[in-house]
Formats: C-alpha cells, structure tokens, sequence
C-alpha cells in the first residue's frame, strides 16, 4: 500500500527553518498592493489635472487663430503665437547650448579626469547645483547676460539663463550613462589599436546615447515650463511681434501667468488653453528625444 | 635566470639569434597600486609558436600577457617597471605609442566581446579607422575565412554581431583580431567562456593561425595547453615576508618537457593536480 504523495507534508517537514512563508507572501502582496496604490494614486492625481484642463481649455485651444495670433486685451479674441515662438526659440537655443556643452564636460569627468578628491569635489557641486531653485539662476543671469555680457532683457539672456539652469541635470546624467557603458567595449577597442578618441567617439557615445537623451530630455522640460528665472531676467507678460534672439521676449509659463492674474472669467480659458499648449511642446520634443533614443538603443 | 636553456636542446631552430625571439622579456614586474603582483619575470617569446601560460588563479598569468601589449596602461593604478622588448624595442619606452603597438599586438579577452554593430562592421571597423586603403568586403572576408566562421555568418553579414552564439562571437573576435594583420595575438582565456565543442573550434583554429601569427595563450586548462601550445609557462604564486600573496614564473619549457618531465617540483605538483 503507498500512500500517495503529500506535497506539503514534505515541504514542511524541514525543522531547521522555522519562519512562515506563507504569512511572508502574504506581507510582499500587501506592499505589492500599496506600490500599485501609489502609482494609481499618481496616475489619477494626473488625470485629473488633465481633465481640468482639457475641460477648460480645450474649446479655446481648438478656437481658430489661438495658435496664430497676438494676444489682446479681450479673453475670447486674440492667441499665444509670440509666447509659443519664444518658447520654441528659448527651446532650441538651450538644446544647442546645453548639449555640447554638459556631455562634453560629462565626458571629460568620465574618460579623461584622473580619479581624486579634486574631481570628486566637482562632482558633488555640480549634483547640488541640480537641485538649487531656478529663481536664483535667474538672478545669475541678470547679473552675468543682462548686464555683464550686455544682453539687456532680450530672449538671448534668457535662454542663457535657461542653459545654466539645464546643465548640472544633462552633465550628472550623461556622466551616469558614460559610466554605465562596459569596460569590456573599450577594452575590445583599444586592444585593436584604436586611438581614445575615435574609441569615444565610435563606441562609448553610441551606447550612451540613450542614456543621455534620457537626461537632455528631463532638464529641456523643466527649462521650457520654468517660469521664475525668466521673470527675474526680463521677460514680458504681453508681446505683440515674434520676437528673435535680441529682442524682448515672453514664454509660454509666464503668458499662463499673465492670463491668470487677468480678473476677467474668459481668461481663465485662455490660461488653461495655453496649458494645452505648453504640453503639447513638452510632449513634442519629448517625443523627437524619444525617437532619436529608440534609433540607438542597444537591444 | 634565463631560461632558454630550457629551450636549446629541444627546439631545432637556433634561438640564440633575436629575430627568433619577438618578445624579449627582461625583469619585468607589475605593481597595483604599492602591491606587487607580479615578481620579475625572464622569459623569451619564440617567434611563430603557440606559448601557454598556465597556473592558479592570481598568478600574474593574465597580467603579464596585458603587458605585451600594454593594456594595464588602462588599468588605473596599474605600474610596470623592467623592460619588455618587442622585436628589440623596449615597448615600455615612453618614446613607444601603445596605440601602434597594438595593432601589431592584437587581443582576444575572456569573455567574447564584439561590438554591438553588425558583424562586417565588427570586423571593418579596425582597418577603416586606421586608414586602410584596400577592399574592405575582401579584407571582411578574408579574416571571417581565417577565422572558420565564414560560412556560418556570410549570410548574415548584416546582423548584430552581439547575436551569434558565444563560441561564434568568439571566433568573430579572432576574425576581427587578425583583421589588423597583427604580428602578435595574446589570447586571455579565450575558451573558458566557450563549450567544449565551441573550445575545440578555437583550439584547432588556434593551430592554423600558428602558421601566421606568434600566439601567446593564457589558458586554465592543461589539457589544452598540452594540445595546443609549443611551449609552456607555469606561474605560481607565493607568500612573500609581509603575508601578501604574488604572482611568479617558475618555468617556462617545450611543453612536451614539461607535461612529461618537468624541471621543477611546484610545476610536477600542479600538472599532477596535486594543486591548482
């Protein structure tokens, strides 16, 4: 006579281990549940915020002319375009400032800095400098582009300001990306008699790549809806021309800004549109990064 | 101690002349840091003939094979002091660009490592950056051919390299090593990451390339060694007055000398397994 075979009786049978697993799963299921309940309550908070704002503004955005007019002084007529073209504008200058710039200091740190408390020094400053409040960038920027260098309040300055507020993100985050790309690559290249440049340049850029866009794409988003830094380096709250590199400017932050302190009930519209607006460019240069990243990753 | 003689009775060319030898290795010692790992080593490198280095682990085997071509130049910390002549120049010479060096010197690393292009890009990518001016598509297939993997992959010459199977990576990393047309090829491990069919390969390719190119083969299989080298290095290590553990050579020979009758005990000891 065999008895058949009891699966639990042998699992448990160990005397040597005396803690329940049973109850540990059901503690991992509870905090499963409560990570699932924070990322919900993330999601919602966010849907409701674009709820709000769809259901405000949505009718003004898809208004004809919103996009393509100058403001006016009357909430239903008139648009964003000089707000939208700086923000473009200040947008593309930060790119083409920041980027050369922040992965070429991150690949100095990473490929040619020796490794001692000098360079470790800077690195803590630059991680801190991420974290301090743009409105202080702001008034870095007054002082060194409005009136050292000469700029006055013109869109140059602050799309300067802009960049130094972007860089310490773009360097912490491409050093990280630099120094996530395997040793066993560079080591394959130079063991071919390949020069360190060429090396970092064929090989150790390409793998970053994602990495850094991830980081370009984080500071360019916080860059183009900062509105604080701008206001202190001169910005308007009303243009009526599109304005070009020297010349007195607006973005799309501070035309919300301007909208909302307006009393008028129509303006209120007016903001949440603009809003619309501002994400539609954040989600559209997110997108290009997101492109170009996906061209380069690594499977 | 120079341990040619080693070398005098058994080896029908005449050694003693230095177009012979393409690495003359004359006290080398490499430090980490203030450790020393490796104690001074004397050794001659016989030209066209497959060396094995073989030991335990920490022995220096690998280390010194990175000096001939000056890899721990790369390894931060990493200092060799004594003198390496690669066909009568000290490569340790600050006059000496390391990058020349290595194209005569190539390279094949432990675990298979190509780069994650396509597997013609793999291989054309050295010679290009380097201004070749010939066929590039002969020269791909050239080294793909020398390398037997020509047949598996010409199909599929547009395909990540990163895709093959370990043993086909690494034999594309030997097509893309002798796609440099190097004097040298220094050979880290090159199976320990392989099957045993996949080893076999490289193995018999190891025999081909001989004909060719001086292989200097760190390897922590003795069976292969024995297949394989012509002659053979055993390291070791010791315990040096302050406890710390180093790395030496204690006998380089023919390695039929050396798996039959060889001159000192710690060698009879491992290739006995007594250790290792």
């Amino acid at each position: 006579m065999t008895t058949a075979y009891q699966p639990d009786d042998y699992l448990d049978s160990t005397t040597e281990f005396t803690d329940n697993i049973e109850q540990r799963e059901t503690v991992g299921k509870v905090f499963e549940l409560l990570f699932l309940l924070g990322l919900f309550i993330g999601i919602f908070i966010l849907a409701l915020l674009l709820f709000d704002i769809f259901q405000d503004g949505l009718a003004r955005f898809l208004a004809p002319g919103f996009l393509t007019e100058t403001p006016s002084r009357f909430p239903e007529q008139g648009g964003i375009r000089p707000a939208i073209i700086s923000s473009i504008l200040l947008g593309i200058v930060v790119i083409v400032v920041t980027v050369p710039i922040g992965v070429g200091a991150a690949l100095y740190l990473e490929e040619y800095a020796p490794k001692n408390w000098w360079t470790e020094i800077i690195e803590i400053n630059i991680s801190n400098l991420a974290g301090v409040p743009s409105i202080v960038y702001g008034l870095l920027g007054l002082g060194v582009f409005n009136y050292l260098l000469g700029f006055g309040p013109a869109l140059i300055s602050g799309a300067l300001t802009l960049s130094l507020l972007s860089l310490p993100v773009i360097i912490v985050t491409s050093r990280e990306a630099i120094r996530a790309v395997p040793n066993s690559l560079r080591y394959a290249s130079y063991g071919l008699g390949i020069t360190k440049w060429r090396t970092i340049r064929s090989h150790v850029i390409p793998y970053a790549i994602p990495g850094i866009l991830t980081g370009v794409i984080i500071s360019i988003s916080r860059a183009i809806g900062d509105a604080a830094s701008l206001i202190v380096v001169g910005a308007v709250g009303f243009l009526t021309f599109n304005p070009s590199l020297f010349q007195r400017f607006m973005a799309l932050p501070i035309q919300i800004y301007s909208y909302i302190t307006r009393p008028e009930p129509g303006f209120a519209n007016a903001a949440a549109a603009t809003i619309i607006a501002l994400l539609v460019l954040i989600l559209a240069l997110n997108g290009v990064a997101i492109y170009i990243r996906q061209r380069f990753t690594i499977n | 101690m120079l341990y040619s003689n080693n070398i005098n009775q058994s080896d029908t060319t005449t050694v003693n002349q230095q177009d012979n030898y393409v690495f003359n290795v004359e006290g080398v010692k490499v430090y980490y840091g203030g450790f020393l790992a490796l104690l001074d080593v004397y050794l001659q490198i016989p030209v066209k003939q497959i060396i094995a280095f073989i030991g335990p682990s920490g022995c220096g085997k690998s280390t010194l094979l990175r000096c001939f071509n000056r890899m721990n130049d790369l390894i931060p910390g990493a200092r060799v002091e004594g003198r390496l002549n690669y066909r009568d120049r000290n490569i340790y010479d600050p006059k000496i660009n390391s990058v020349k060096l290595r194209r005569q010197v190539g390279m094949v690393f432990q675990r298979p490592n190509p780069f994650p292009k396509s597997i013609y890009e793999n291989i054309a990518f050295g010679p290009r950056a380097n201004g070749y001016k010939g066929n590039v598509d002969e020269l791909v297939e050239d080294s793909l051919r020398r390398a037997a993997i020509w047949d598996e992959v010409k199909d599929k010459l547009k395909e990540k390299g990163t895709a093959l199977s370990g043993g086909q990576q690494q034999r594309l990393c030997i097509a893309r090593a002798i796609a440099m047309k190097p004097d040298v090829l220094l050979m880290d491990e090159p199976c320990s990451a392989l099957d045993p069919i996949s080893s076999r390969q490289v193995e018999e390719l190891c025999l081909e390339l001989k004909q060719q190119y001086t292989i200097i083969m760190v390897t922590h299989n003795m069976q292969q060694a024995s297949r394989v080298a012509d002659f053979t290095a055993f390291f070791n290590t010791e315990i040096d007055d302050q406890s710390k553990r180093r790395g030496k050579l204690v006998e380089f020979s023919p390695t039929v000398q050396m798996f039959s009758s060889p001159q000192t005990k710690e060698a009879e000891d491992y290739i006995s397994g007594r250790f290792g």
